[in-house]
């Protein structure tokens, strides 16, 4: 029996010296099969795997992870989450997935540091007044907390942002979603593995997938570094690696894979109560609860695997930062990285069937899937038990590509989610 | 006070002729040029001087360089506030004034310091365990106070930065002898050769001791050709050897305005890495006590700033260096009580004259709070020997080296552990980078040297690169730990990490190093992990059976060091961030009132306010103006392209939904752009001007957009078309008369009669002059009254402005900005793409299904707009609006639903204005299915807020266009 | 930050340029299927590994030409003109 996360276990961990702690995640070792195989230990994968167990009943689960859990772009994000979106398909999912961050540290006996200190998204002109407006107001029609603000109201909510007469990117006004907040991205991906594996779950890590065992064109298995495995059904939840994924499984997605930079400062004393975001300039930051701000940017515009990141946008990102709040020009950045995000025309994601029976996927999330893991795991775990899709996933599906249903909010907001 | 100033020849870099006083959390204290700020503060004896991060723990100096964890303070300079300087790097100048941070009142007295009382209930993670209930966001905020370090200050720095590129044959990083070494033999072999070092003057550890064999090596260095740069530091590697360095400026001058630091972008053929090695701190109870320091750095104090950190030492040791430590400071006249060495005595392949060695030995407890008074030892194995005090006033921790292979993981290099000397070292070069030196691994002086030169002189030649001859540094165990010994040991001094917290990650299963460094973290503080690393992962190993290769290292990411902001942007701050364009006749707009404003990058009237007039009120006044008599607007950042060739006209019909080939020579055509997907991206008019050449008007946002769209398509796709797109933003001026005495007014000035309407019809170009001034002016209408788009040369367009104004001020005419013009042009249900339309919107959406399914030809997109969802009778269309009351604004970005019965939304408000013509207000919207809704009610949504209003037919003015015709 | 070698003016900085993506799309007839179409528009290989794709030298020269780079490494192994096929 693992340990109940309370008070009064680290109050009596403090008595004993901690000893009486047990794995958060037992090391696991491959099954010769399972009812069902999660590729990706990102969030998406191992909340797959947590409501497969939870929602569905079906505990001979395994996680496969190429290296450690979390270690893609789940630990590697800036850790937003909000319900920002301006189509009701979007809406449905992405709300459904903050109402269940809500009541995740809960349910998942693990605080995952939600912190639902509330998001400014900046208007720089009056064009972005307007649309900040039709943004807000489609908000409320979907039932999703939305105001406007008034420059003054994001001068008191953001200080230090260059509200002189000549700023050369002036803040007109702006519109927030007060629930919208961050949450600790490792403690995510722990929380659901460790209550995954408490229902029974297998999570292996150093385990890399590398191909597909396809009897009668399905999908009956996974080869690994550590051998095959037989598994029932298979998920893929590989983030920028989906395409790698489907080559192997031997179709394509309508994916591309981009590095996305994140950066954070030295650690500081409170400075930034809300999460603020600027689609002008391409900013967007939020402190840490350890102080640290963090910087996210906009893609590095080519095809990448490497998770590096290139030194221009680096500073054009910067320069973006300073060009809103002048006075961080003292402030020095402490790390610089990239993850590999999977960018789909739409921004949306895609959770359901592939074109491989047997083999379902979720992916597509690009630069804004942090937000989305706990509906990400919930559909995808939907389809893998059942075959059939969420009716939150209906939209997002691989088929709308054809029929040109796009879900296209960035083209709509003009924003990058 | 223990510690004192030596005399020489210790203390190579100081100026004693020269005193400096500086204030350290508001005392004034006194120290010598050359002094960095801990050196300074070091023989002023302060030993406290700050908090660590968790527990709030005494933290002084521990490191002499930019691995320092613990002696980090704020720099105050006016209003100009620096947090969290690392008091190691930052050379002490007159009226600098420093602050301790993560304390308060005081770095004495700091209340954070209970924190240490509850320490055993806040091992790693914690938080992760509790502060659930009800709500994390409760506990937040006094979390948050607590942690943090220093304290940013909100007002705009006043400093400059700026940034310079440059290319070398061969970059040398590390201005040690190996360094310098590799850089003499790559200039004398040709290759024009950079040497940046971090410190003031190149020499590295030697060169501080006054080796003369140094100062020799940077005389030759000289006279090679090396190019030098002091107090640069390269903090990261990118793709193709770009090296980014920063160098430090104007140390001690302050004032606004002052260059502060420069960024240097250096691409070189191949870099050498020559940074040297950060020396390992040793396991032991009490080992973040201020009063601790790292062995190197009490013998660099020493050499560099004669500075002795301590009367009576004691050093616990892991390695032969500890030996050469001990030496060198006895023979400054420090005491040296024991050498605790943690290894057996057949592991020791030195000793130091004079100086009690305890083999397998260390520190049990260390004696004091705030400062060390002494420390008592243990056995590390054997019988159990009696432990001792020692009364010492400074412990030097000596566990060994680890090579600085950053730059080598950040170019891509694979790392081996050494596991003689227990480090990890690059296991062979990276792309393009070679490493040289202690950070390659190589610790004798000779072979160091010889290596070092070897490859510099390879690199420039174009030999093979002889591999590192690792070795030299003698043995060290890869673990200092003693095992049973009890008390708070720490691997990452600033974040309280203690050997424990490895423990219960371990046991928890965060073994991973990653998962270590993220559930405790270890090797997160603003040193990187320097000082800590690989204790952490030695430890990690130990406890779960695993070689240190085994459990490895996490990414080395840049930077190397902390780098300011400031200093990546470089320029690219105020007005030089994203430059705005501006009218060419920007001066003349301002002299006539023009309320500018941000339009996407140009700076634009919005409207031209009288005395007492708001925004609004000017473009109120100016719409009218326009509707009655005439206005005059500059329209110059419409975007202008010209196509030539003669395959122009089939080009564009590819490009535009409209079909342009049929446009006779001197007829003008409006189009839309698609982009593949069958999008509206843009619209405009397309004007003929010869058989093989038109004049196309885009978007003033789009015609960048849309001018690479058109070459992308020529170039990549259309490769037989021979055709030319020429953009001319930049060279044509844009001047728009418009209104019903649009001709009255331009004819008094002697405009040519051509140009009259009954000579040139709505939607045609004419060619001609004005004067000297050549023009092409256009018959088109964004206003719905008759216009004229007068094209000219940039240069003429304030003397036309001139002559425009006095034109059409007799006529009560007058200048109208964007707002009027937005006015206008909803008046009459004219597009704005970009604010109409969004990223969603095909033509057929906006009324353009006919003339598609009237074109014979292919054109971008048009395949897109056969795809089931291009023809779902439920799409958003554009719609026109009017408040059911006729007189509440319909405010934009409201959303629509039907009233009977309700729905969710079916669409949005796009544009809406109050008409001055109408005197009631008009609004565009996209709305499902609206092209069949007309004369509806609708609920228009805003805030919480319902506005009933009627869908009703466009325009709202003069629905059969004769007033275009004048 | 990669240096990429325009085919017309040499190497320059990655700043200067753009990235079209994947090269050697076939775009289909209007009377594709949907599915085909979709394939053209959306559906890329995205390899890790070599990628054929092509540059514009936009703030340069102007010039689209083909690359093929290592998404992974960045390396760059050939350039060649819009024009050419992809080299064996
Ligand atoms: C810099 C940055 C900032 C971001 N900021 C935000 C934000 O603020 N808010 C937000 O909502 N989203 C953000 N995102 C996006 C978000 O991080 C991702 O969408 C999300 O984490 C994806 O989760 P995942 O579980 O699908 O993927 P990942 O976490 O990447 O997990 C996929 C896992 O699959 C594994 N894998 C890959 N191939 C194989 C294989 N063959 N075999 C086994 N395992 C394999 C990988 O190792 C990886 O661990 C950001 C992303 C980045 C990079
Ligand atoms: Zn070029």
């Amino acid at each position: 029996m693992r340990n109940h996360y309370s008070a009064w276990s680290l109050l009596r961990g403090a008595l004993t010296g901690h000893r009486h702690w047990s794995p958060a995640w037992p090391e696991a070792k491959p099954k010769p099969a399972y009812d069902v195989i999660v590729v990706g230990g990102g969030g998406h994968g191992l909340a797959t795997a947590y409501y497969l167990a939870k929602n569905h009943r079906i505990t001979n689960v395994a996680v496969l992870e190429r290296g450690w859990i979390g270690g893609g772009n789940t630990g590697r994000n800036t850790t937003i989450v909000r319900s920002n979106y301006l189509y009701p398909e979007s809406s449905r999912l992405y709300d459904f997935s903050l109402k269940l961050y809500e009541g995740l540290s809960a349910e998942l006996n693990f605080n995952i540091m939600l912190s639902q200190r509330g998001l400014v998204l900046l208007a720089h002109s009056r064009h972005d007044l307007d649309a900040m407006s039709r943004w807000a107001n489609a908000m409320r029609m979907n039932g999703i907390d939305a105001d406007l603000l008034s420059r003054e109201e994001v001068a008191s909510l953001v200080p230090g942002l260059d509200m002189s007469p000549g700023a050369r990117v002036p803040v007109l006004g702006g519109f927030t979603q007060r629930r919208a907040g961050t949450a600790r991205h490792d403690a995510v991906a722990w929380g659901y593995a460790r209550a995954a594996s408490q229902l029974g779950v297998d999570i292996i890590q150093n385990c890399e997938v590398t191909g597909f065992t396809q009897q009668a064109g399905h999908v009956v298995g996974v080869e690994t570094n550590l051998g095959s495995i037989r598994a029932g059904r298979v998920g893929i939840a590989a983030a920028g690696h989906s395409s790698v994924l489907a080559g192997l499984a031997g179709f394509r997605l309508p994916v591309t894979s981009y590095g996305l930079q994140a950066l954070v400062s030295e650690p500081l004393k409170p400075l930034l109560d809300t999460v603020v975001l600027s689609p002008g300039t391409g900013a967007y930051l939020s402190q840490s609860d350890k102080g640290e701000l963090v910087i996210g940017a906009m893609l590095d515009l080519f095809p990448s695997y490497a998770q590096r990141g290139s030194f221009a946008i680096t500073q054009s990102i910067l320069a973006g930062v300073l060009a809103l709040f002048p006075a961080y020009a003292r402030l020095k950045m402490l790390r610089q990285w990239a993850g590999i995000v999977d960018v789909v025309h739409d921004s949306s994601p895609i959770i359901g069937r592939t074109p491989v029976p047997g083999l379902y996927i979720n992916c597509g999330w690009g630069t804004g899937g942090f937000k989305g893991i706990p509906v990400g795991g919930w559909t995808l775990a939907h389809a893998l038990a059942t075959g059939e899709n969420h009716p939150l996933a209906e939209p997002f599906q691989l088929e709308r590509f054809q029929t040109g249903r796009l879900v296209d909010e960035a083209a709509a907001s003009g924003i990058a989610h | 006070m223990s510690a004192w100033r030596l005399a020489e020849p210790f203390g190579t870099l100081i100026d004693r002729s020269q005193p400096i006083s500086f204030l350290f959390n508001g005392r004034s204290l006194t120290g010598l040029g050359g002094d960095t700020l801990a050196s300074a503060l070091l023989v002023n004896g302060v030993r406290l001087v700050g908090r660590s991060f968790k527990l709030h723990r005494p933290r002084g100096i521990f490191s002499c360089g930019i691995e320092e964890p613990t002696g980090i303070v704020d720099l105050l300079d006016g209003v100009r506030r620096t947090p969290n300087v690392r008091s190691t790097v930052v050379e002490i100048s007159p009226g600098l004034a420093a602050e301790s941070v993560n304390c308060w009142p005081s770095v004495r007295f700091d209340l954070g310091a209970l924190n240490g009382w509850f320490a055993p209930l806040l091992p790693a993670g914690f938080y992760y365990k509790t502060f659930k209930w009800p709500n994390w966001h409760l506990f937040e905020p006094t979390v948050r106070r607590m942690a943090g370090l220093g304290r940013a200050s909100l007002t705009t720095d006043q400093d400059r930065y700026e940034e310079v590129s440059t290319q070398v044959d061969l970059l040398v990083v590390g201005g040690g002898i190996a360094g310098l070494a590799a850089a003499i033999a790559s200039a004398e072999a040709g290759a024009r050769t950079t040497l940046l070092c971090a410190g003031a003057a190149p020499g590295g550890g030697l060169g501080a001791q006054g080796d003369p064999a140094v100062a020799e090596m940077i005389a030759k260095a000289g006279r090679a050709g090396v190019t030098v740069m002091p107090r640069t530091l390269a903090f990261g590697v990118y793709d193709h050897n770009l090296v980014c360095a920063s160098e430090q400026l104007a140390g001690a001058t302050r004032g606004p305005g002052v260059l502060r630091e420069r960024l240097w972008k250096i691409r070189a053929r191949s870099i050498i890495a020559a940074q040297g090695a950060f020396e390992r701190p040793m396991i032991f109870p009490g080992n973040d006590r201020p009063g601790v320091m790292l062995s190197g750095a009490v013998q660099r104090y020493a050499d560099a700033y004669g500075v002795a950190c301590g009367r009576r030492i004691v050093i616990a040791a892991n390695c032969d260096s500890a030996y050469r430590v001990a030496q060198r400071l006895r023979t400054a006249g420090i005491e040296v009580l024991a050498v605790l060495d943690r290894r057996p005595a057949s592991h020791i392949g030195t000793h130091a004259e004079g100086v009690r060695t305890l083999a397998s030995s260390g520190i049990g407890k260390v004696l004091g709070a705030s400062s060390v008074k002494g420390c008592l030892t243990v056995a590390a194995e054997g019988p159990s020997v009696r432990s001792e005090r020692l009364d010492c006033d400074l412990i030097l921790s000596a566990g060994g080296h680890a090579p600085a292979v950053h730059l080598h993981s950040q170019a891509g290099g694979k790392l081996r552990w050494e596991a003689e000397a227990s480090m990890f070292v690059p296991d062979g070069p990276a792309p393009g980078l070679y490493s040289v030196g202690a950070c390659a691994g190589v610790f004798s002086r000779q072979a160091a040297l010889e290596h070092a030169a070897d490859v510099g002189r390879s690199l420039a030649l174009g030999f093979t690169v002889p591999p590192a001859p690792v070795g030299g540094a003698g043995r060290s165990l890869a673990s200092t730990r003693i095992a049973g010994v009890r008390g708070k040991a720490f691997i990452d001094l600033q974040n309280d990490v203690a050997a424990t917290d490895i423990g219960l990650a371990a046991l928890e299963n965060y073994r991973s190093i990653e998962h270590l460094k993220r559930y405790t973290t270890t090797g997160m503080a603003t040193d990187q992990g320097k000082t800590s690393n690989v204790n952490a992962l030695v430890l990690m190993g130990e406890l779960t059976q695993r070689e240190p290769a085994q459990v490895g290292t996490t990414k080395f990411r840049p930077p190397f060091a902390p780098m300011t902001l400031g200093t990546l942007v470089g320029r690219r701050v105020g007005s030089l961030y994203r430059p705005l364009k501006h009218l060419p006749a920007v001066q003349w707009h301002a002299a006539h009132g023009a309320l500018f404003e941000h339009f996407g990058n140009w700076s634009r009237p919005a409207a031209y306010p009288l005395a007492g007039e708001s925004l609004n009120e000017a473009a109120q006044r100016e719409a009218r103006c326009v509707r009655q008599s005439v206005g005059l607007f500059d329209g110059s950042p419409l975007g202008k392209l010209e196509i030539w060739g003669p395959d122009a006209a089939q080009f564009l019909d590819l490009m535009y939904v409209g079909t342009m080939s049929t446009l006779r020579v001197g007829q003008a055509r409006y189009g839309l752009v698609l982009n593949a997907n069958g999008v509206v991206v843009d619209d405009g008019i397309v004007a003929r001007l010869g058989e093989g050449h038109f004049w196309v008007n885009t978007t003033s946002a789009g015609v960048e957009r849309t001018a690479a769209a058109f070459e992308e398509w020529l170039q990549c796709e259309f490769t037989n078309l021979k055709v030319f797109v020429t953009a001319v933003t930049a060279r044509f001026a844009n001047l728009t008369v418009s209104g019903p005495r649009a001709w009255e007014a331009l004819a008094a000035i002697g405009f040519d009669a051509a140009f009259s309407p009954q000579n040139m019809t709505h939607m045609s170009l004419r060619e001609g002059a004005f004067g000297a001034i050549p023009l092409r002016v256009l018959r088109a209408s964004f206003t719905g009254e008759l216009s004229y788009e007068i094209n000219l040369p940039v240069d003429e367009s304030g003397g036309l402005l001139e002559m425009l104004m006095a034109a059409i001020a007799p006529l009560g005419g007058c200048l109208y900005g964007i707002e009027a013009l937005e006015i206008l042009r909803t008046e009459k249900g004219y597009i704005h793409v970009g604010t109409d339309t969004d990223g969603t919107t095909l033509p057929g959406d906006i009324g353009f299904g006919r003339a598609i399914d009237g074109k014979r030809a292919n054109f971008v997109g048009r395949r897109s707009l056969l795809r089931p969802a291009a023809r779902d009778p439920q799409r958003l269309q554009l719609v026109a609006l009017s408040p059911a009351d006729g007189r509440t604004l319909l405010p934009c970005g409201a959303q629509i639903a039907a009233l009977n019965p309700p729905t969710a939304t079916e669409g949005h408000v796009t544009s809406s204005y109050w008409s001055p013509s109408l005197d009631a207000p008009v609004a565009l919207a996209m709305l499902a299915r609206g092209g069949e809704r007309q004369g509806e009610h609708v609920g228009v949504h805003h805030l919480g807020r319902r506005i009933d209003a009627v869908v009703v037919k466009a325009p709202f003015i003069d629905p059969q266009g004769e007033r275009l015709n004048g | 930050m990669m240096r990429i070698p325009c085919i017309v003016c040499g190497l320059r900085d990655e700043n200067e340029f753009t990235c079209g993506g994947t090269s050697h799309l076939v775009r289909p007839a209007i009377d594709a299927s949907d599915r085909d179409w979709a394939e053209y528009l959306f559906f890329r290989d995205n390899p890790k590994g070599l990628h054929h794709e092509r540059w514009r030298h936009t703030q340069g020269c102007g010039q689209w030409f083909n690359l093929v780079r290592h998404t992974l490494t960045h390396e760059i192994l050939t350039v060649y003109a819009m024009t050419e096929s992809p080299p064996r």
